[in-house]
């Protein structure tokens, strides 16, 4: 462990952490209010501006930033006031952290800690992002965000076991949980064309784990523990930057699933029939890391697409979705799996 | 007797929930590339930097009308604010020059906050004397004070009438 392994590593974290995943987060507060508009045939934010210069819009999140850092704190009485500021960063922290194992490139130079456990790693932090909801309910004193919270709480749970079972097919058809493995397993061609991703070999684990995924994230069709407009949700009392961290940890998550869903079911940074072992170097691996963030940009495109097409569903919905049809069938993808690789 | 309306039981594409799912998204994206692409354009008005103008028949803020010379037409009638159902005019009756006329208003406010801008003061007007066709829209204030119109600022936005007061008698 030397200091130039110590200083990559710093540099690594802050250049995927807070400038790729951070700012993409921040881009897509914009992106989700200029789709919606743009889908709804409206013209959308356009009108903050620093010295003339809209960019589209583009200036909107700074705006909204510079407006949570100068809004009152607000703490409710009665509230339990170490919890309620834990909440926030709690939220915020393990989109983050789940970033240390994704690979961005071939070798283990475009990875944080290039983990052999590495969808574990990303199970074990990601069960960690229940506690800012739950936390973040139950700290404030209010009875209808702890209802909020206890709708995130039984959500969330209901949901990460088929997200975690919809991956299991993945890993029995490329036999290991190391990302950067499954990546390369991606390269591979089927009958000398096709190439192998996860989305040709395990299309229903693809669709059941977007969906799975959207419903972990608290996002539109899932949107019950928020339920800004009328039944109030875990978020209810926090104002300010704390608000806003709630937020923006929802749509860092956006970008985290997007990256997980490229890295397991989209080749990661493959391209399709160029270099599958990823040892060319030079612009080749320049294309790579391209790829795999268009990747990620297009998924995330996905996502806010779903969010604004879809309404939302009841409760008992959600958990009849989750229990009664979800889980049986990643069970059934597992079974339908395993069958189809001893045949072969 | 009630009609009975035919519902049936969606089927199975419905029921199993993603072609529709499938389907939607393709006609979101639908808009979203058209509008990317400027096919259309959009129907948005700019609305500080741009105004469309009102309708003609528009009813924006009040105005009194004028004489031939300068003078306001109304005759405190009262029927104005007799019709007015939200009671927002309030008219004082005073002496006059005018040998025409028995009286003339010494005031005449209208409560903005109270008016519904309905139009039934400008039917009932016998002379022609209030209208509400100033085309312009009525601007928030601050203060309730500054919602009331008296006569001078009804007046300055009015203008002579054609019609003839008192029709063609004499």
């Amino acid at each position: 462990m030397d200091l130039t392994f110590l200083l990559m590593t710093l540099l690594k974290i802050v250049l995927i952490c807070f400038v790729f995943a951070m700012i993409l987060g921040a881009i897509l507060t914009w992106g989700e209010r200029k789709l919606s508009a743009v889908v709804q045939d409206r013209i959308g934010p356009n009108r903050a501006s620093i010295l003339g210069v809209t960019a589209l819009g583009l200036m909107h999140p700074i705006a909204d930033m510079l407006k949570a850092f100068t809004k009152e704190d607000f703490v409710p009485a009665g509230a339990n006031r170490f919890l309620f500021a834990m909440a926030p960063m709690l939220a915020m922290v393990p989109p983050l952290v789940v970033f240390a194992v994704v690979p961005f490139g071939p070798g283990p130079d475009f990875v944080i800690a290039p983990l052999d456990t590495g969808v574990l790693f990303i199970f074990a932090i990601g069960g960690m992002g229940i506690y800012g909801a739950t936390l973040g309910g139950w700290s404030s004193n209010n009875s209808f965000a702890l209802l909020g919270s206890l709708r995130a709480a039984a959500q969330m749970i209901s949901y990460e076991v088929s997200m975690g079972l919809n991956l299991v097919g993945i890993f029995m058809i490329f036999g290991t949980v190391s990302l950067s493995n499954i990546v390369l397993g991606q390269g591979q061609l089927l009958w000398g064309w096709l190439p192998m991703w996860g989305i040709v070999v395990q299309p229903v684990a693809f669709i059941l784990f977007m969906t799975a995924s959207m419903a972990e994230n608290k996002r539109a069709p899932f949107d019950l523990p928020e339920g800004e407009s009328e039944i109030l949700g875990y978020n209810l009392e926090y104002s300010s930057m704390r608000f806003a961290l709630f937020f923006l940890s929802e749509f860092v998550e956006i970008v985290v699933i997007a990256a997980m869903a490229a890295t397991l079911f989209f080749g990661g940074w493959q391209i399709p029939w160029v270099d599958p072992q990823g040892t060319a170097g030079g612009w080749i691996t320049v294309g790579q890391v391209a790829a795999f963030v268009g990747k990620v940009v297009f998924l995330c495109w996905v996502q806010l697409i779903i969010r604004w097409t879809l309404p939302r569903f009841r409760y008992d919905q959600v958990m009849a979705l989750g229990w009664k049809y979800l889980l049986p069938l990643s069970l059934l993808n597992i079974v339908a799996t395993a069958v189809v690789l001893a045949m072969l | 007797m009630g009609k009975l309306v035919d519902r049936p039981e969606p089927d199975v594409m419905i029921q199993s929930y993603l072609p529709e799912v499938w389907n939607g998204m393709k006609r979101v994206s639908k808009h979203f590339f058209a509008n990317l692409l400027m096919k259309k354009g959009y129907v948005t008005i700019q609305y500080p930097e741009q105004k469309i103008d009102y309708a003609p028949r528009f009813r924006g803020n009040h105005r009194l009308m004028h004489r031939e010379d300068g003078t306001v037409r109304c005759v405190a009638c009262f029927l104005c604010s007799t019709a007015c159902p939200a009671d927002c005019i309030s008219i004082v009756a005073g002496e006059t020059d005018n040998r025409d006329v028995e009286k003339a208003p010494v005031k005449f406010e209208i409560d903005h906050l109270r008016c519904i801008f309905c139009g039934f003061c400008e039917e009932a007007c016998p002379c022609d004397a209030i209208r509400l066709d100033s085309g312009e829209h009525r601007v928030p204030a601050f203060t309730r004070k500054d919602e009331m119109s008296g006569k001078e600022d009804l007046l300055s936005r009015g203008g002579p009438s054609i019609s003839k007061q008192g029709g063609e008698f004499k």
